[in-house]
């Protein structure tokens, strides 16, 4: 029973990771349709402003709006500086529609690389704010410490302020109707250049909000060539994509499913088939579903 | 204010798609632009409206440039225009496809009174506020499409086919609407259409496109008198 409860818990609280990082994907796809591969070097650049700020202001929390608006700020950049630029000078050819996607994987490069550069390869670490021993039940521990819980909470708090703006306010319904049909919203008089720059600044910061609590959820290191960055970029990747890549519910609810079977697969079966799993998940789902969870099975309509 | 067209040339990479058109239409008129599949007049709107850029000629509304700046901001110049096939955001809402028109305005309270004339003429639209638009017939897509458009306020209002794959009642009552907007708002109106017949019974002028130039022109009267128009584009 107990291993019945931690799985859940576990597969939540990762899930729930995963999703800010597949919720950052979907945003990127839906504003410009680039697959942003820089996105696990986006959020790990951010990470390490993050442990910087944390340094300056000794306040974790402080600290996390801080890198998020940072994060959005060099998403804005790169959308404003490369992939506009890119998208504009690959509508003909070969490669049409491709160069903005393999641009995003030089750019990884590129920010690793810078990483490395000013904070060296070595790891770096940062304090979690909160205690990692597991709540007591009884007489056994649970894997929800009060870091996790608050982790959760956070990352439910950002989805409900994410849906509320793209739902609710004039801003999501530009940032919808541009990416459905960008042309009908650009007739109805929305400037669809800036509201996809906002579009990527979104994802910048759920990137570096995914970035910042998986590593102080985590074991609070990181380097330039993490490999929990890779894989919170491949599964945030593979959630976004079962979700149906166009929905930010379907980004969401993929990254909790995707969350609890690498659970089941981590506790009851073995931790080292994980990777295998989460790709055999996405195969199925492609062949199966190819729309994703959530997606409409005539595909997008113009 | 009034629109005037000056050889206006556009090309589609090598293919040449209008050639040295040029046409006016007075303030407060309505000017149907009639021809066959290919004969441009798709191309046409679409460049006064920003989408597709000029090679050559100029096309201004009043003294706003038409060939210069953005789709978005020739709507803020009060310039609307409704693409080919009922376009609408088939994802959004039928309410949210009519805020999305008025976004960009300052003024909520008029925004507002925009609504609820857009409602007032397609009162079907305000009992489906909030059903997806992918739900509605094909009529009212296009209710919704124009009722969109009329939610920037504008004084030029380009409709691209408004009758195309409607049944023949809801053409012509598509067609009563779009002159009532013109009569009673006084929005200026270019209308494309294939439908040769509705169009010119409703419109004042009426330019007839040919392979991407101008055949004739003149009193929407006088083009349906004239035997050659008759021919080649009423069928009779």
């Amino acid at each position: 029973m107990i291993q019945f409860i931690n799985m859940l818990l576990i597969g939540i609280g990762a899930g729930s990771i995963y999703a800010l990082m597949a919720i950052a994907m979907v945003l990127v796809w839906r504003s410009t349709r680039v697959i942003n591969f820089a996105q696990a070097g986006m959020a790990l650049l951010s990470t390490y402003i993050g442990f910087e700020l944390v340094q300056k202001t000794g306040n974790f929390w402080i600290a996390l709006p801080l890198a998020m608006i940072l994060g959005a700020l060099f998403s804005a950049l790169v959308e404003i500086l490369l992939i506009r630029t890119l998208i504009k000078h690959s509508t003909s050819g070969p490669v049409a529609g491709i160069v903005p996607i393999i641009a995003t994987l030089g750019l990884l490069g590129v920010i690793r690389a810078t990483i490395g550069f000013i904070w060296g390869n070595q790891d770096i670490q940062i304090q979690p704010p909160l205690s990692k021993v597991g709540f007591k039940v009884g007489e056994e521990t649970i894997a929800l410490s009060p870091m996790n819980l608050l982790v959760l909470l956070t990352v439910v708090g950002m989805v409900i302020i994410l849906g509320f703006i793209f739902q609710k306010t004039n801003l999501g319904l530009s940032l919808r109707a541009s990416a459905y049909s960008p042309e009908i919203a650009q007739l109805a008089g929305i400037r669809v250049g800036a509201i996809r720059t906002i579009g990527w600044a979104i994802a910048g910061a759920a990137g570096a909000a995914a970035g910042l609590l998986q590593t102080v959820n985590g074991t609070g290191a990181i380097s330039p060539d993490s490999l929990e960055f890779s894989l919170l970029l491949t599964f945030g990747f593979i959630a976004a994509v079962i979700g149906g890549l166009e929905s930010l519910p379907g980004a969401v609810l993929g990254a909790v499913v995707l969350g609890l079977v690498l659970a089941v697969v981590q506790i009851y079966i073995s931790g080292t088939l994980v990777f295998i799993v989460a790709f055999a998940l996405l195969l199925l789902v492609l062949l199966v579903r190819p729309q994703g969870f959530i997606g409409s099975k005539a595909g997008r309509r113009a | 204010m009034s629109l005037v067209i000056k050889d206006l040339t556009v090309d589609h990479g090598a293919i040449r798609a209008i050639s040295e058109v040029s046409f006016t239409v007075e303030n407060g008129k309505l000017s149907a632009v009639i021809g066959a599949n290919g004969a441009g007049k798709s191309t046409l709107l679409r460049t006064l409206s920003g989408l597709n850029k000029a090679t050559e000629g100029s096309a201004h509304w009043g003294d706003h440039n038409l060939l210069h700046g953005k789709p978005e901001s020739h709507v803020r110049s009060g310039v609307s225009h409704v693409s080919e096939g009922k376009s609408v955001v088939a994802e959004l809402t039928v309410e949210e496809n009519l805020d999305l028109g008025a976004l960009w305005r300052r003024n909520k309270k008029e925004a507002l009174e925009s609504k609820k004339q857009a409602l007032e003429l397609f009162p079907r639209l305000g009992e489906r506020l909030s059903q997806r638009a992918d739900t509605l017939s094909g009529g009212e897509r296009q209710m919704l499409a124009i009722g969109r458009a009329l939610m920037s306020k504008p004084n030029l209002l380009l409709l691209d086919e408004p009758s195309l794959g409607l049944a023949p009642l809801v053409v012509e009552q598509i067609f009563q609407t779009i002159r009532g907007i013109v009569d009673s708002m006084g929005v200026t109106v270019v209308l494309v259409e294939q439908n040769a017949m509705g169009a010119l019974k409703i419109a004042d002028t009426a330019v007839v496109l040919n392979l991407g130039r101008v055949a004739t022109s003149g009193s929407a009267a006088d083009l349906i008198a004239d035997p050659a128009v008759r021919a080649a584009y009423l069928g009779y």
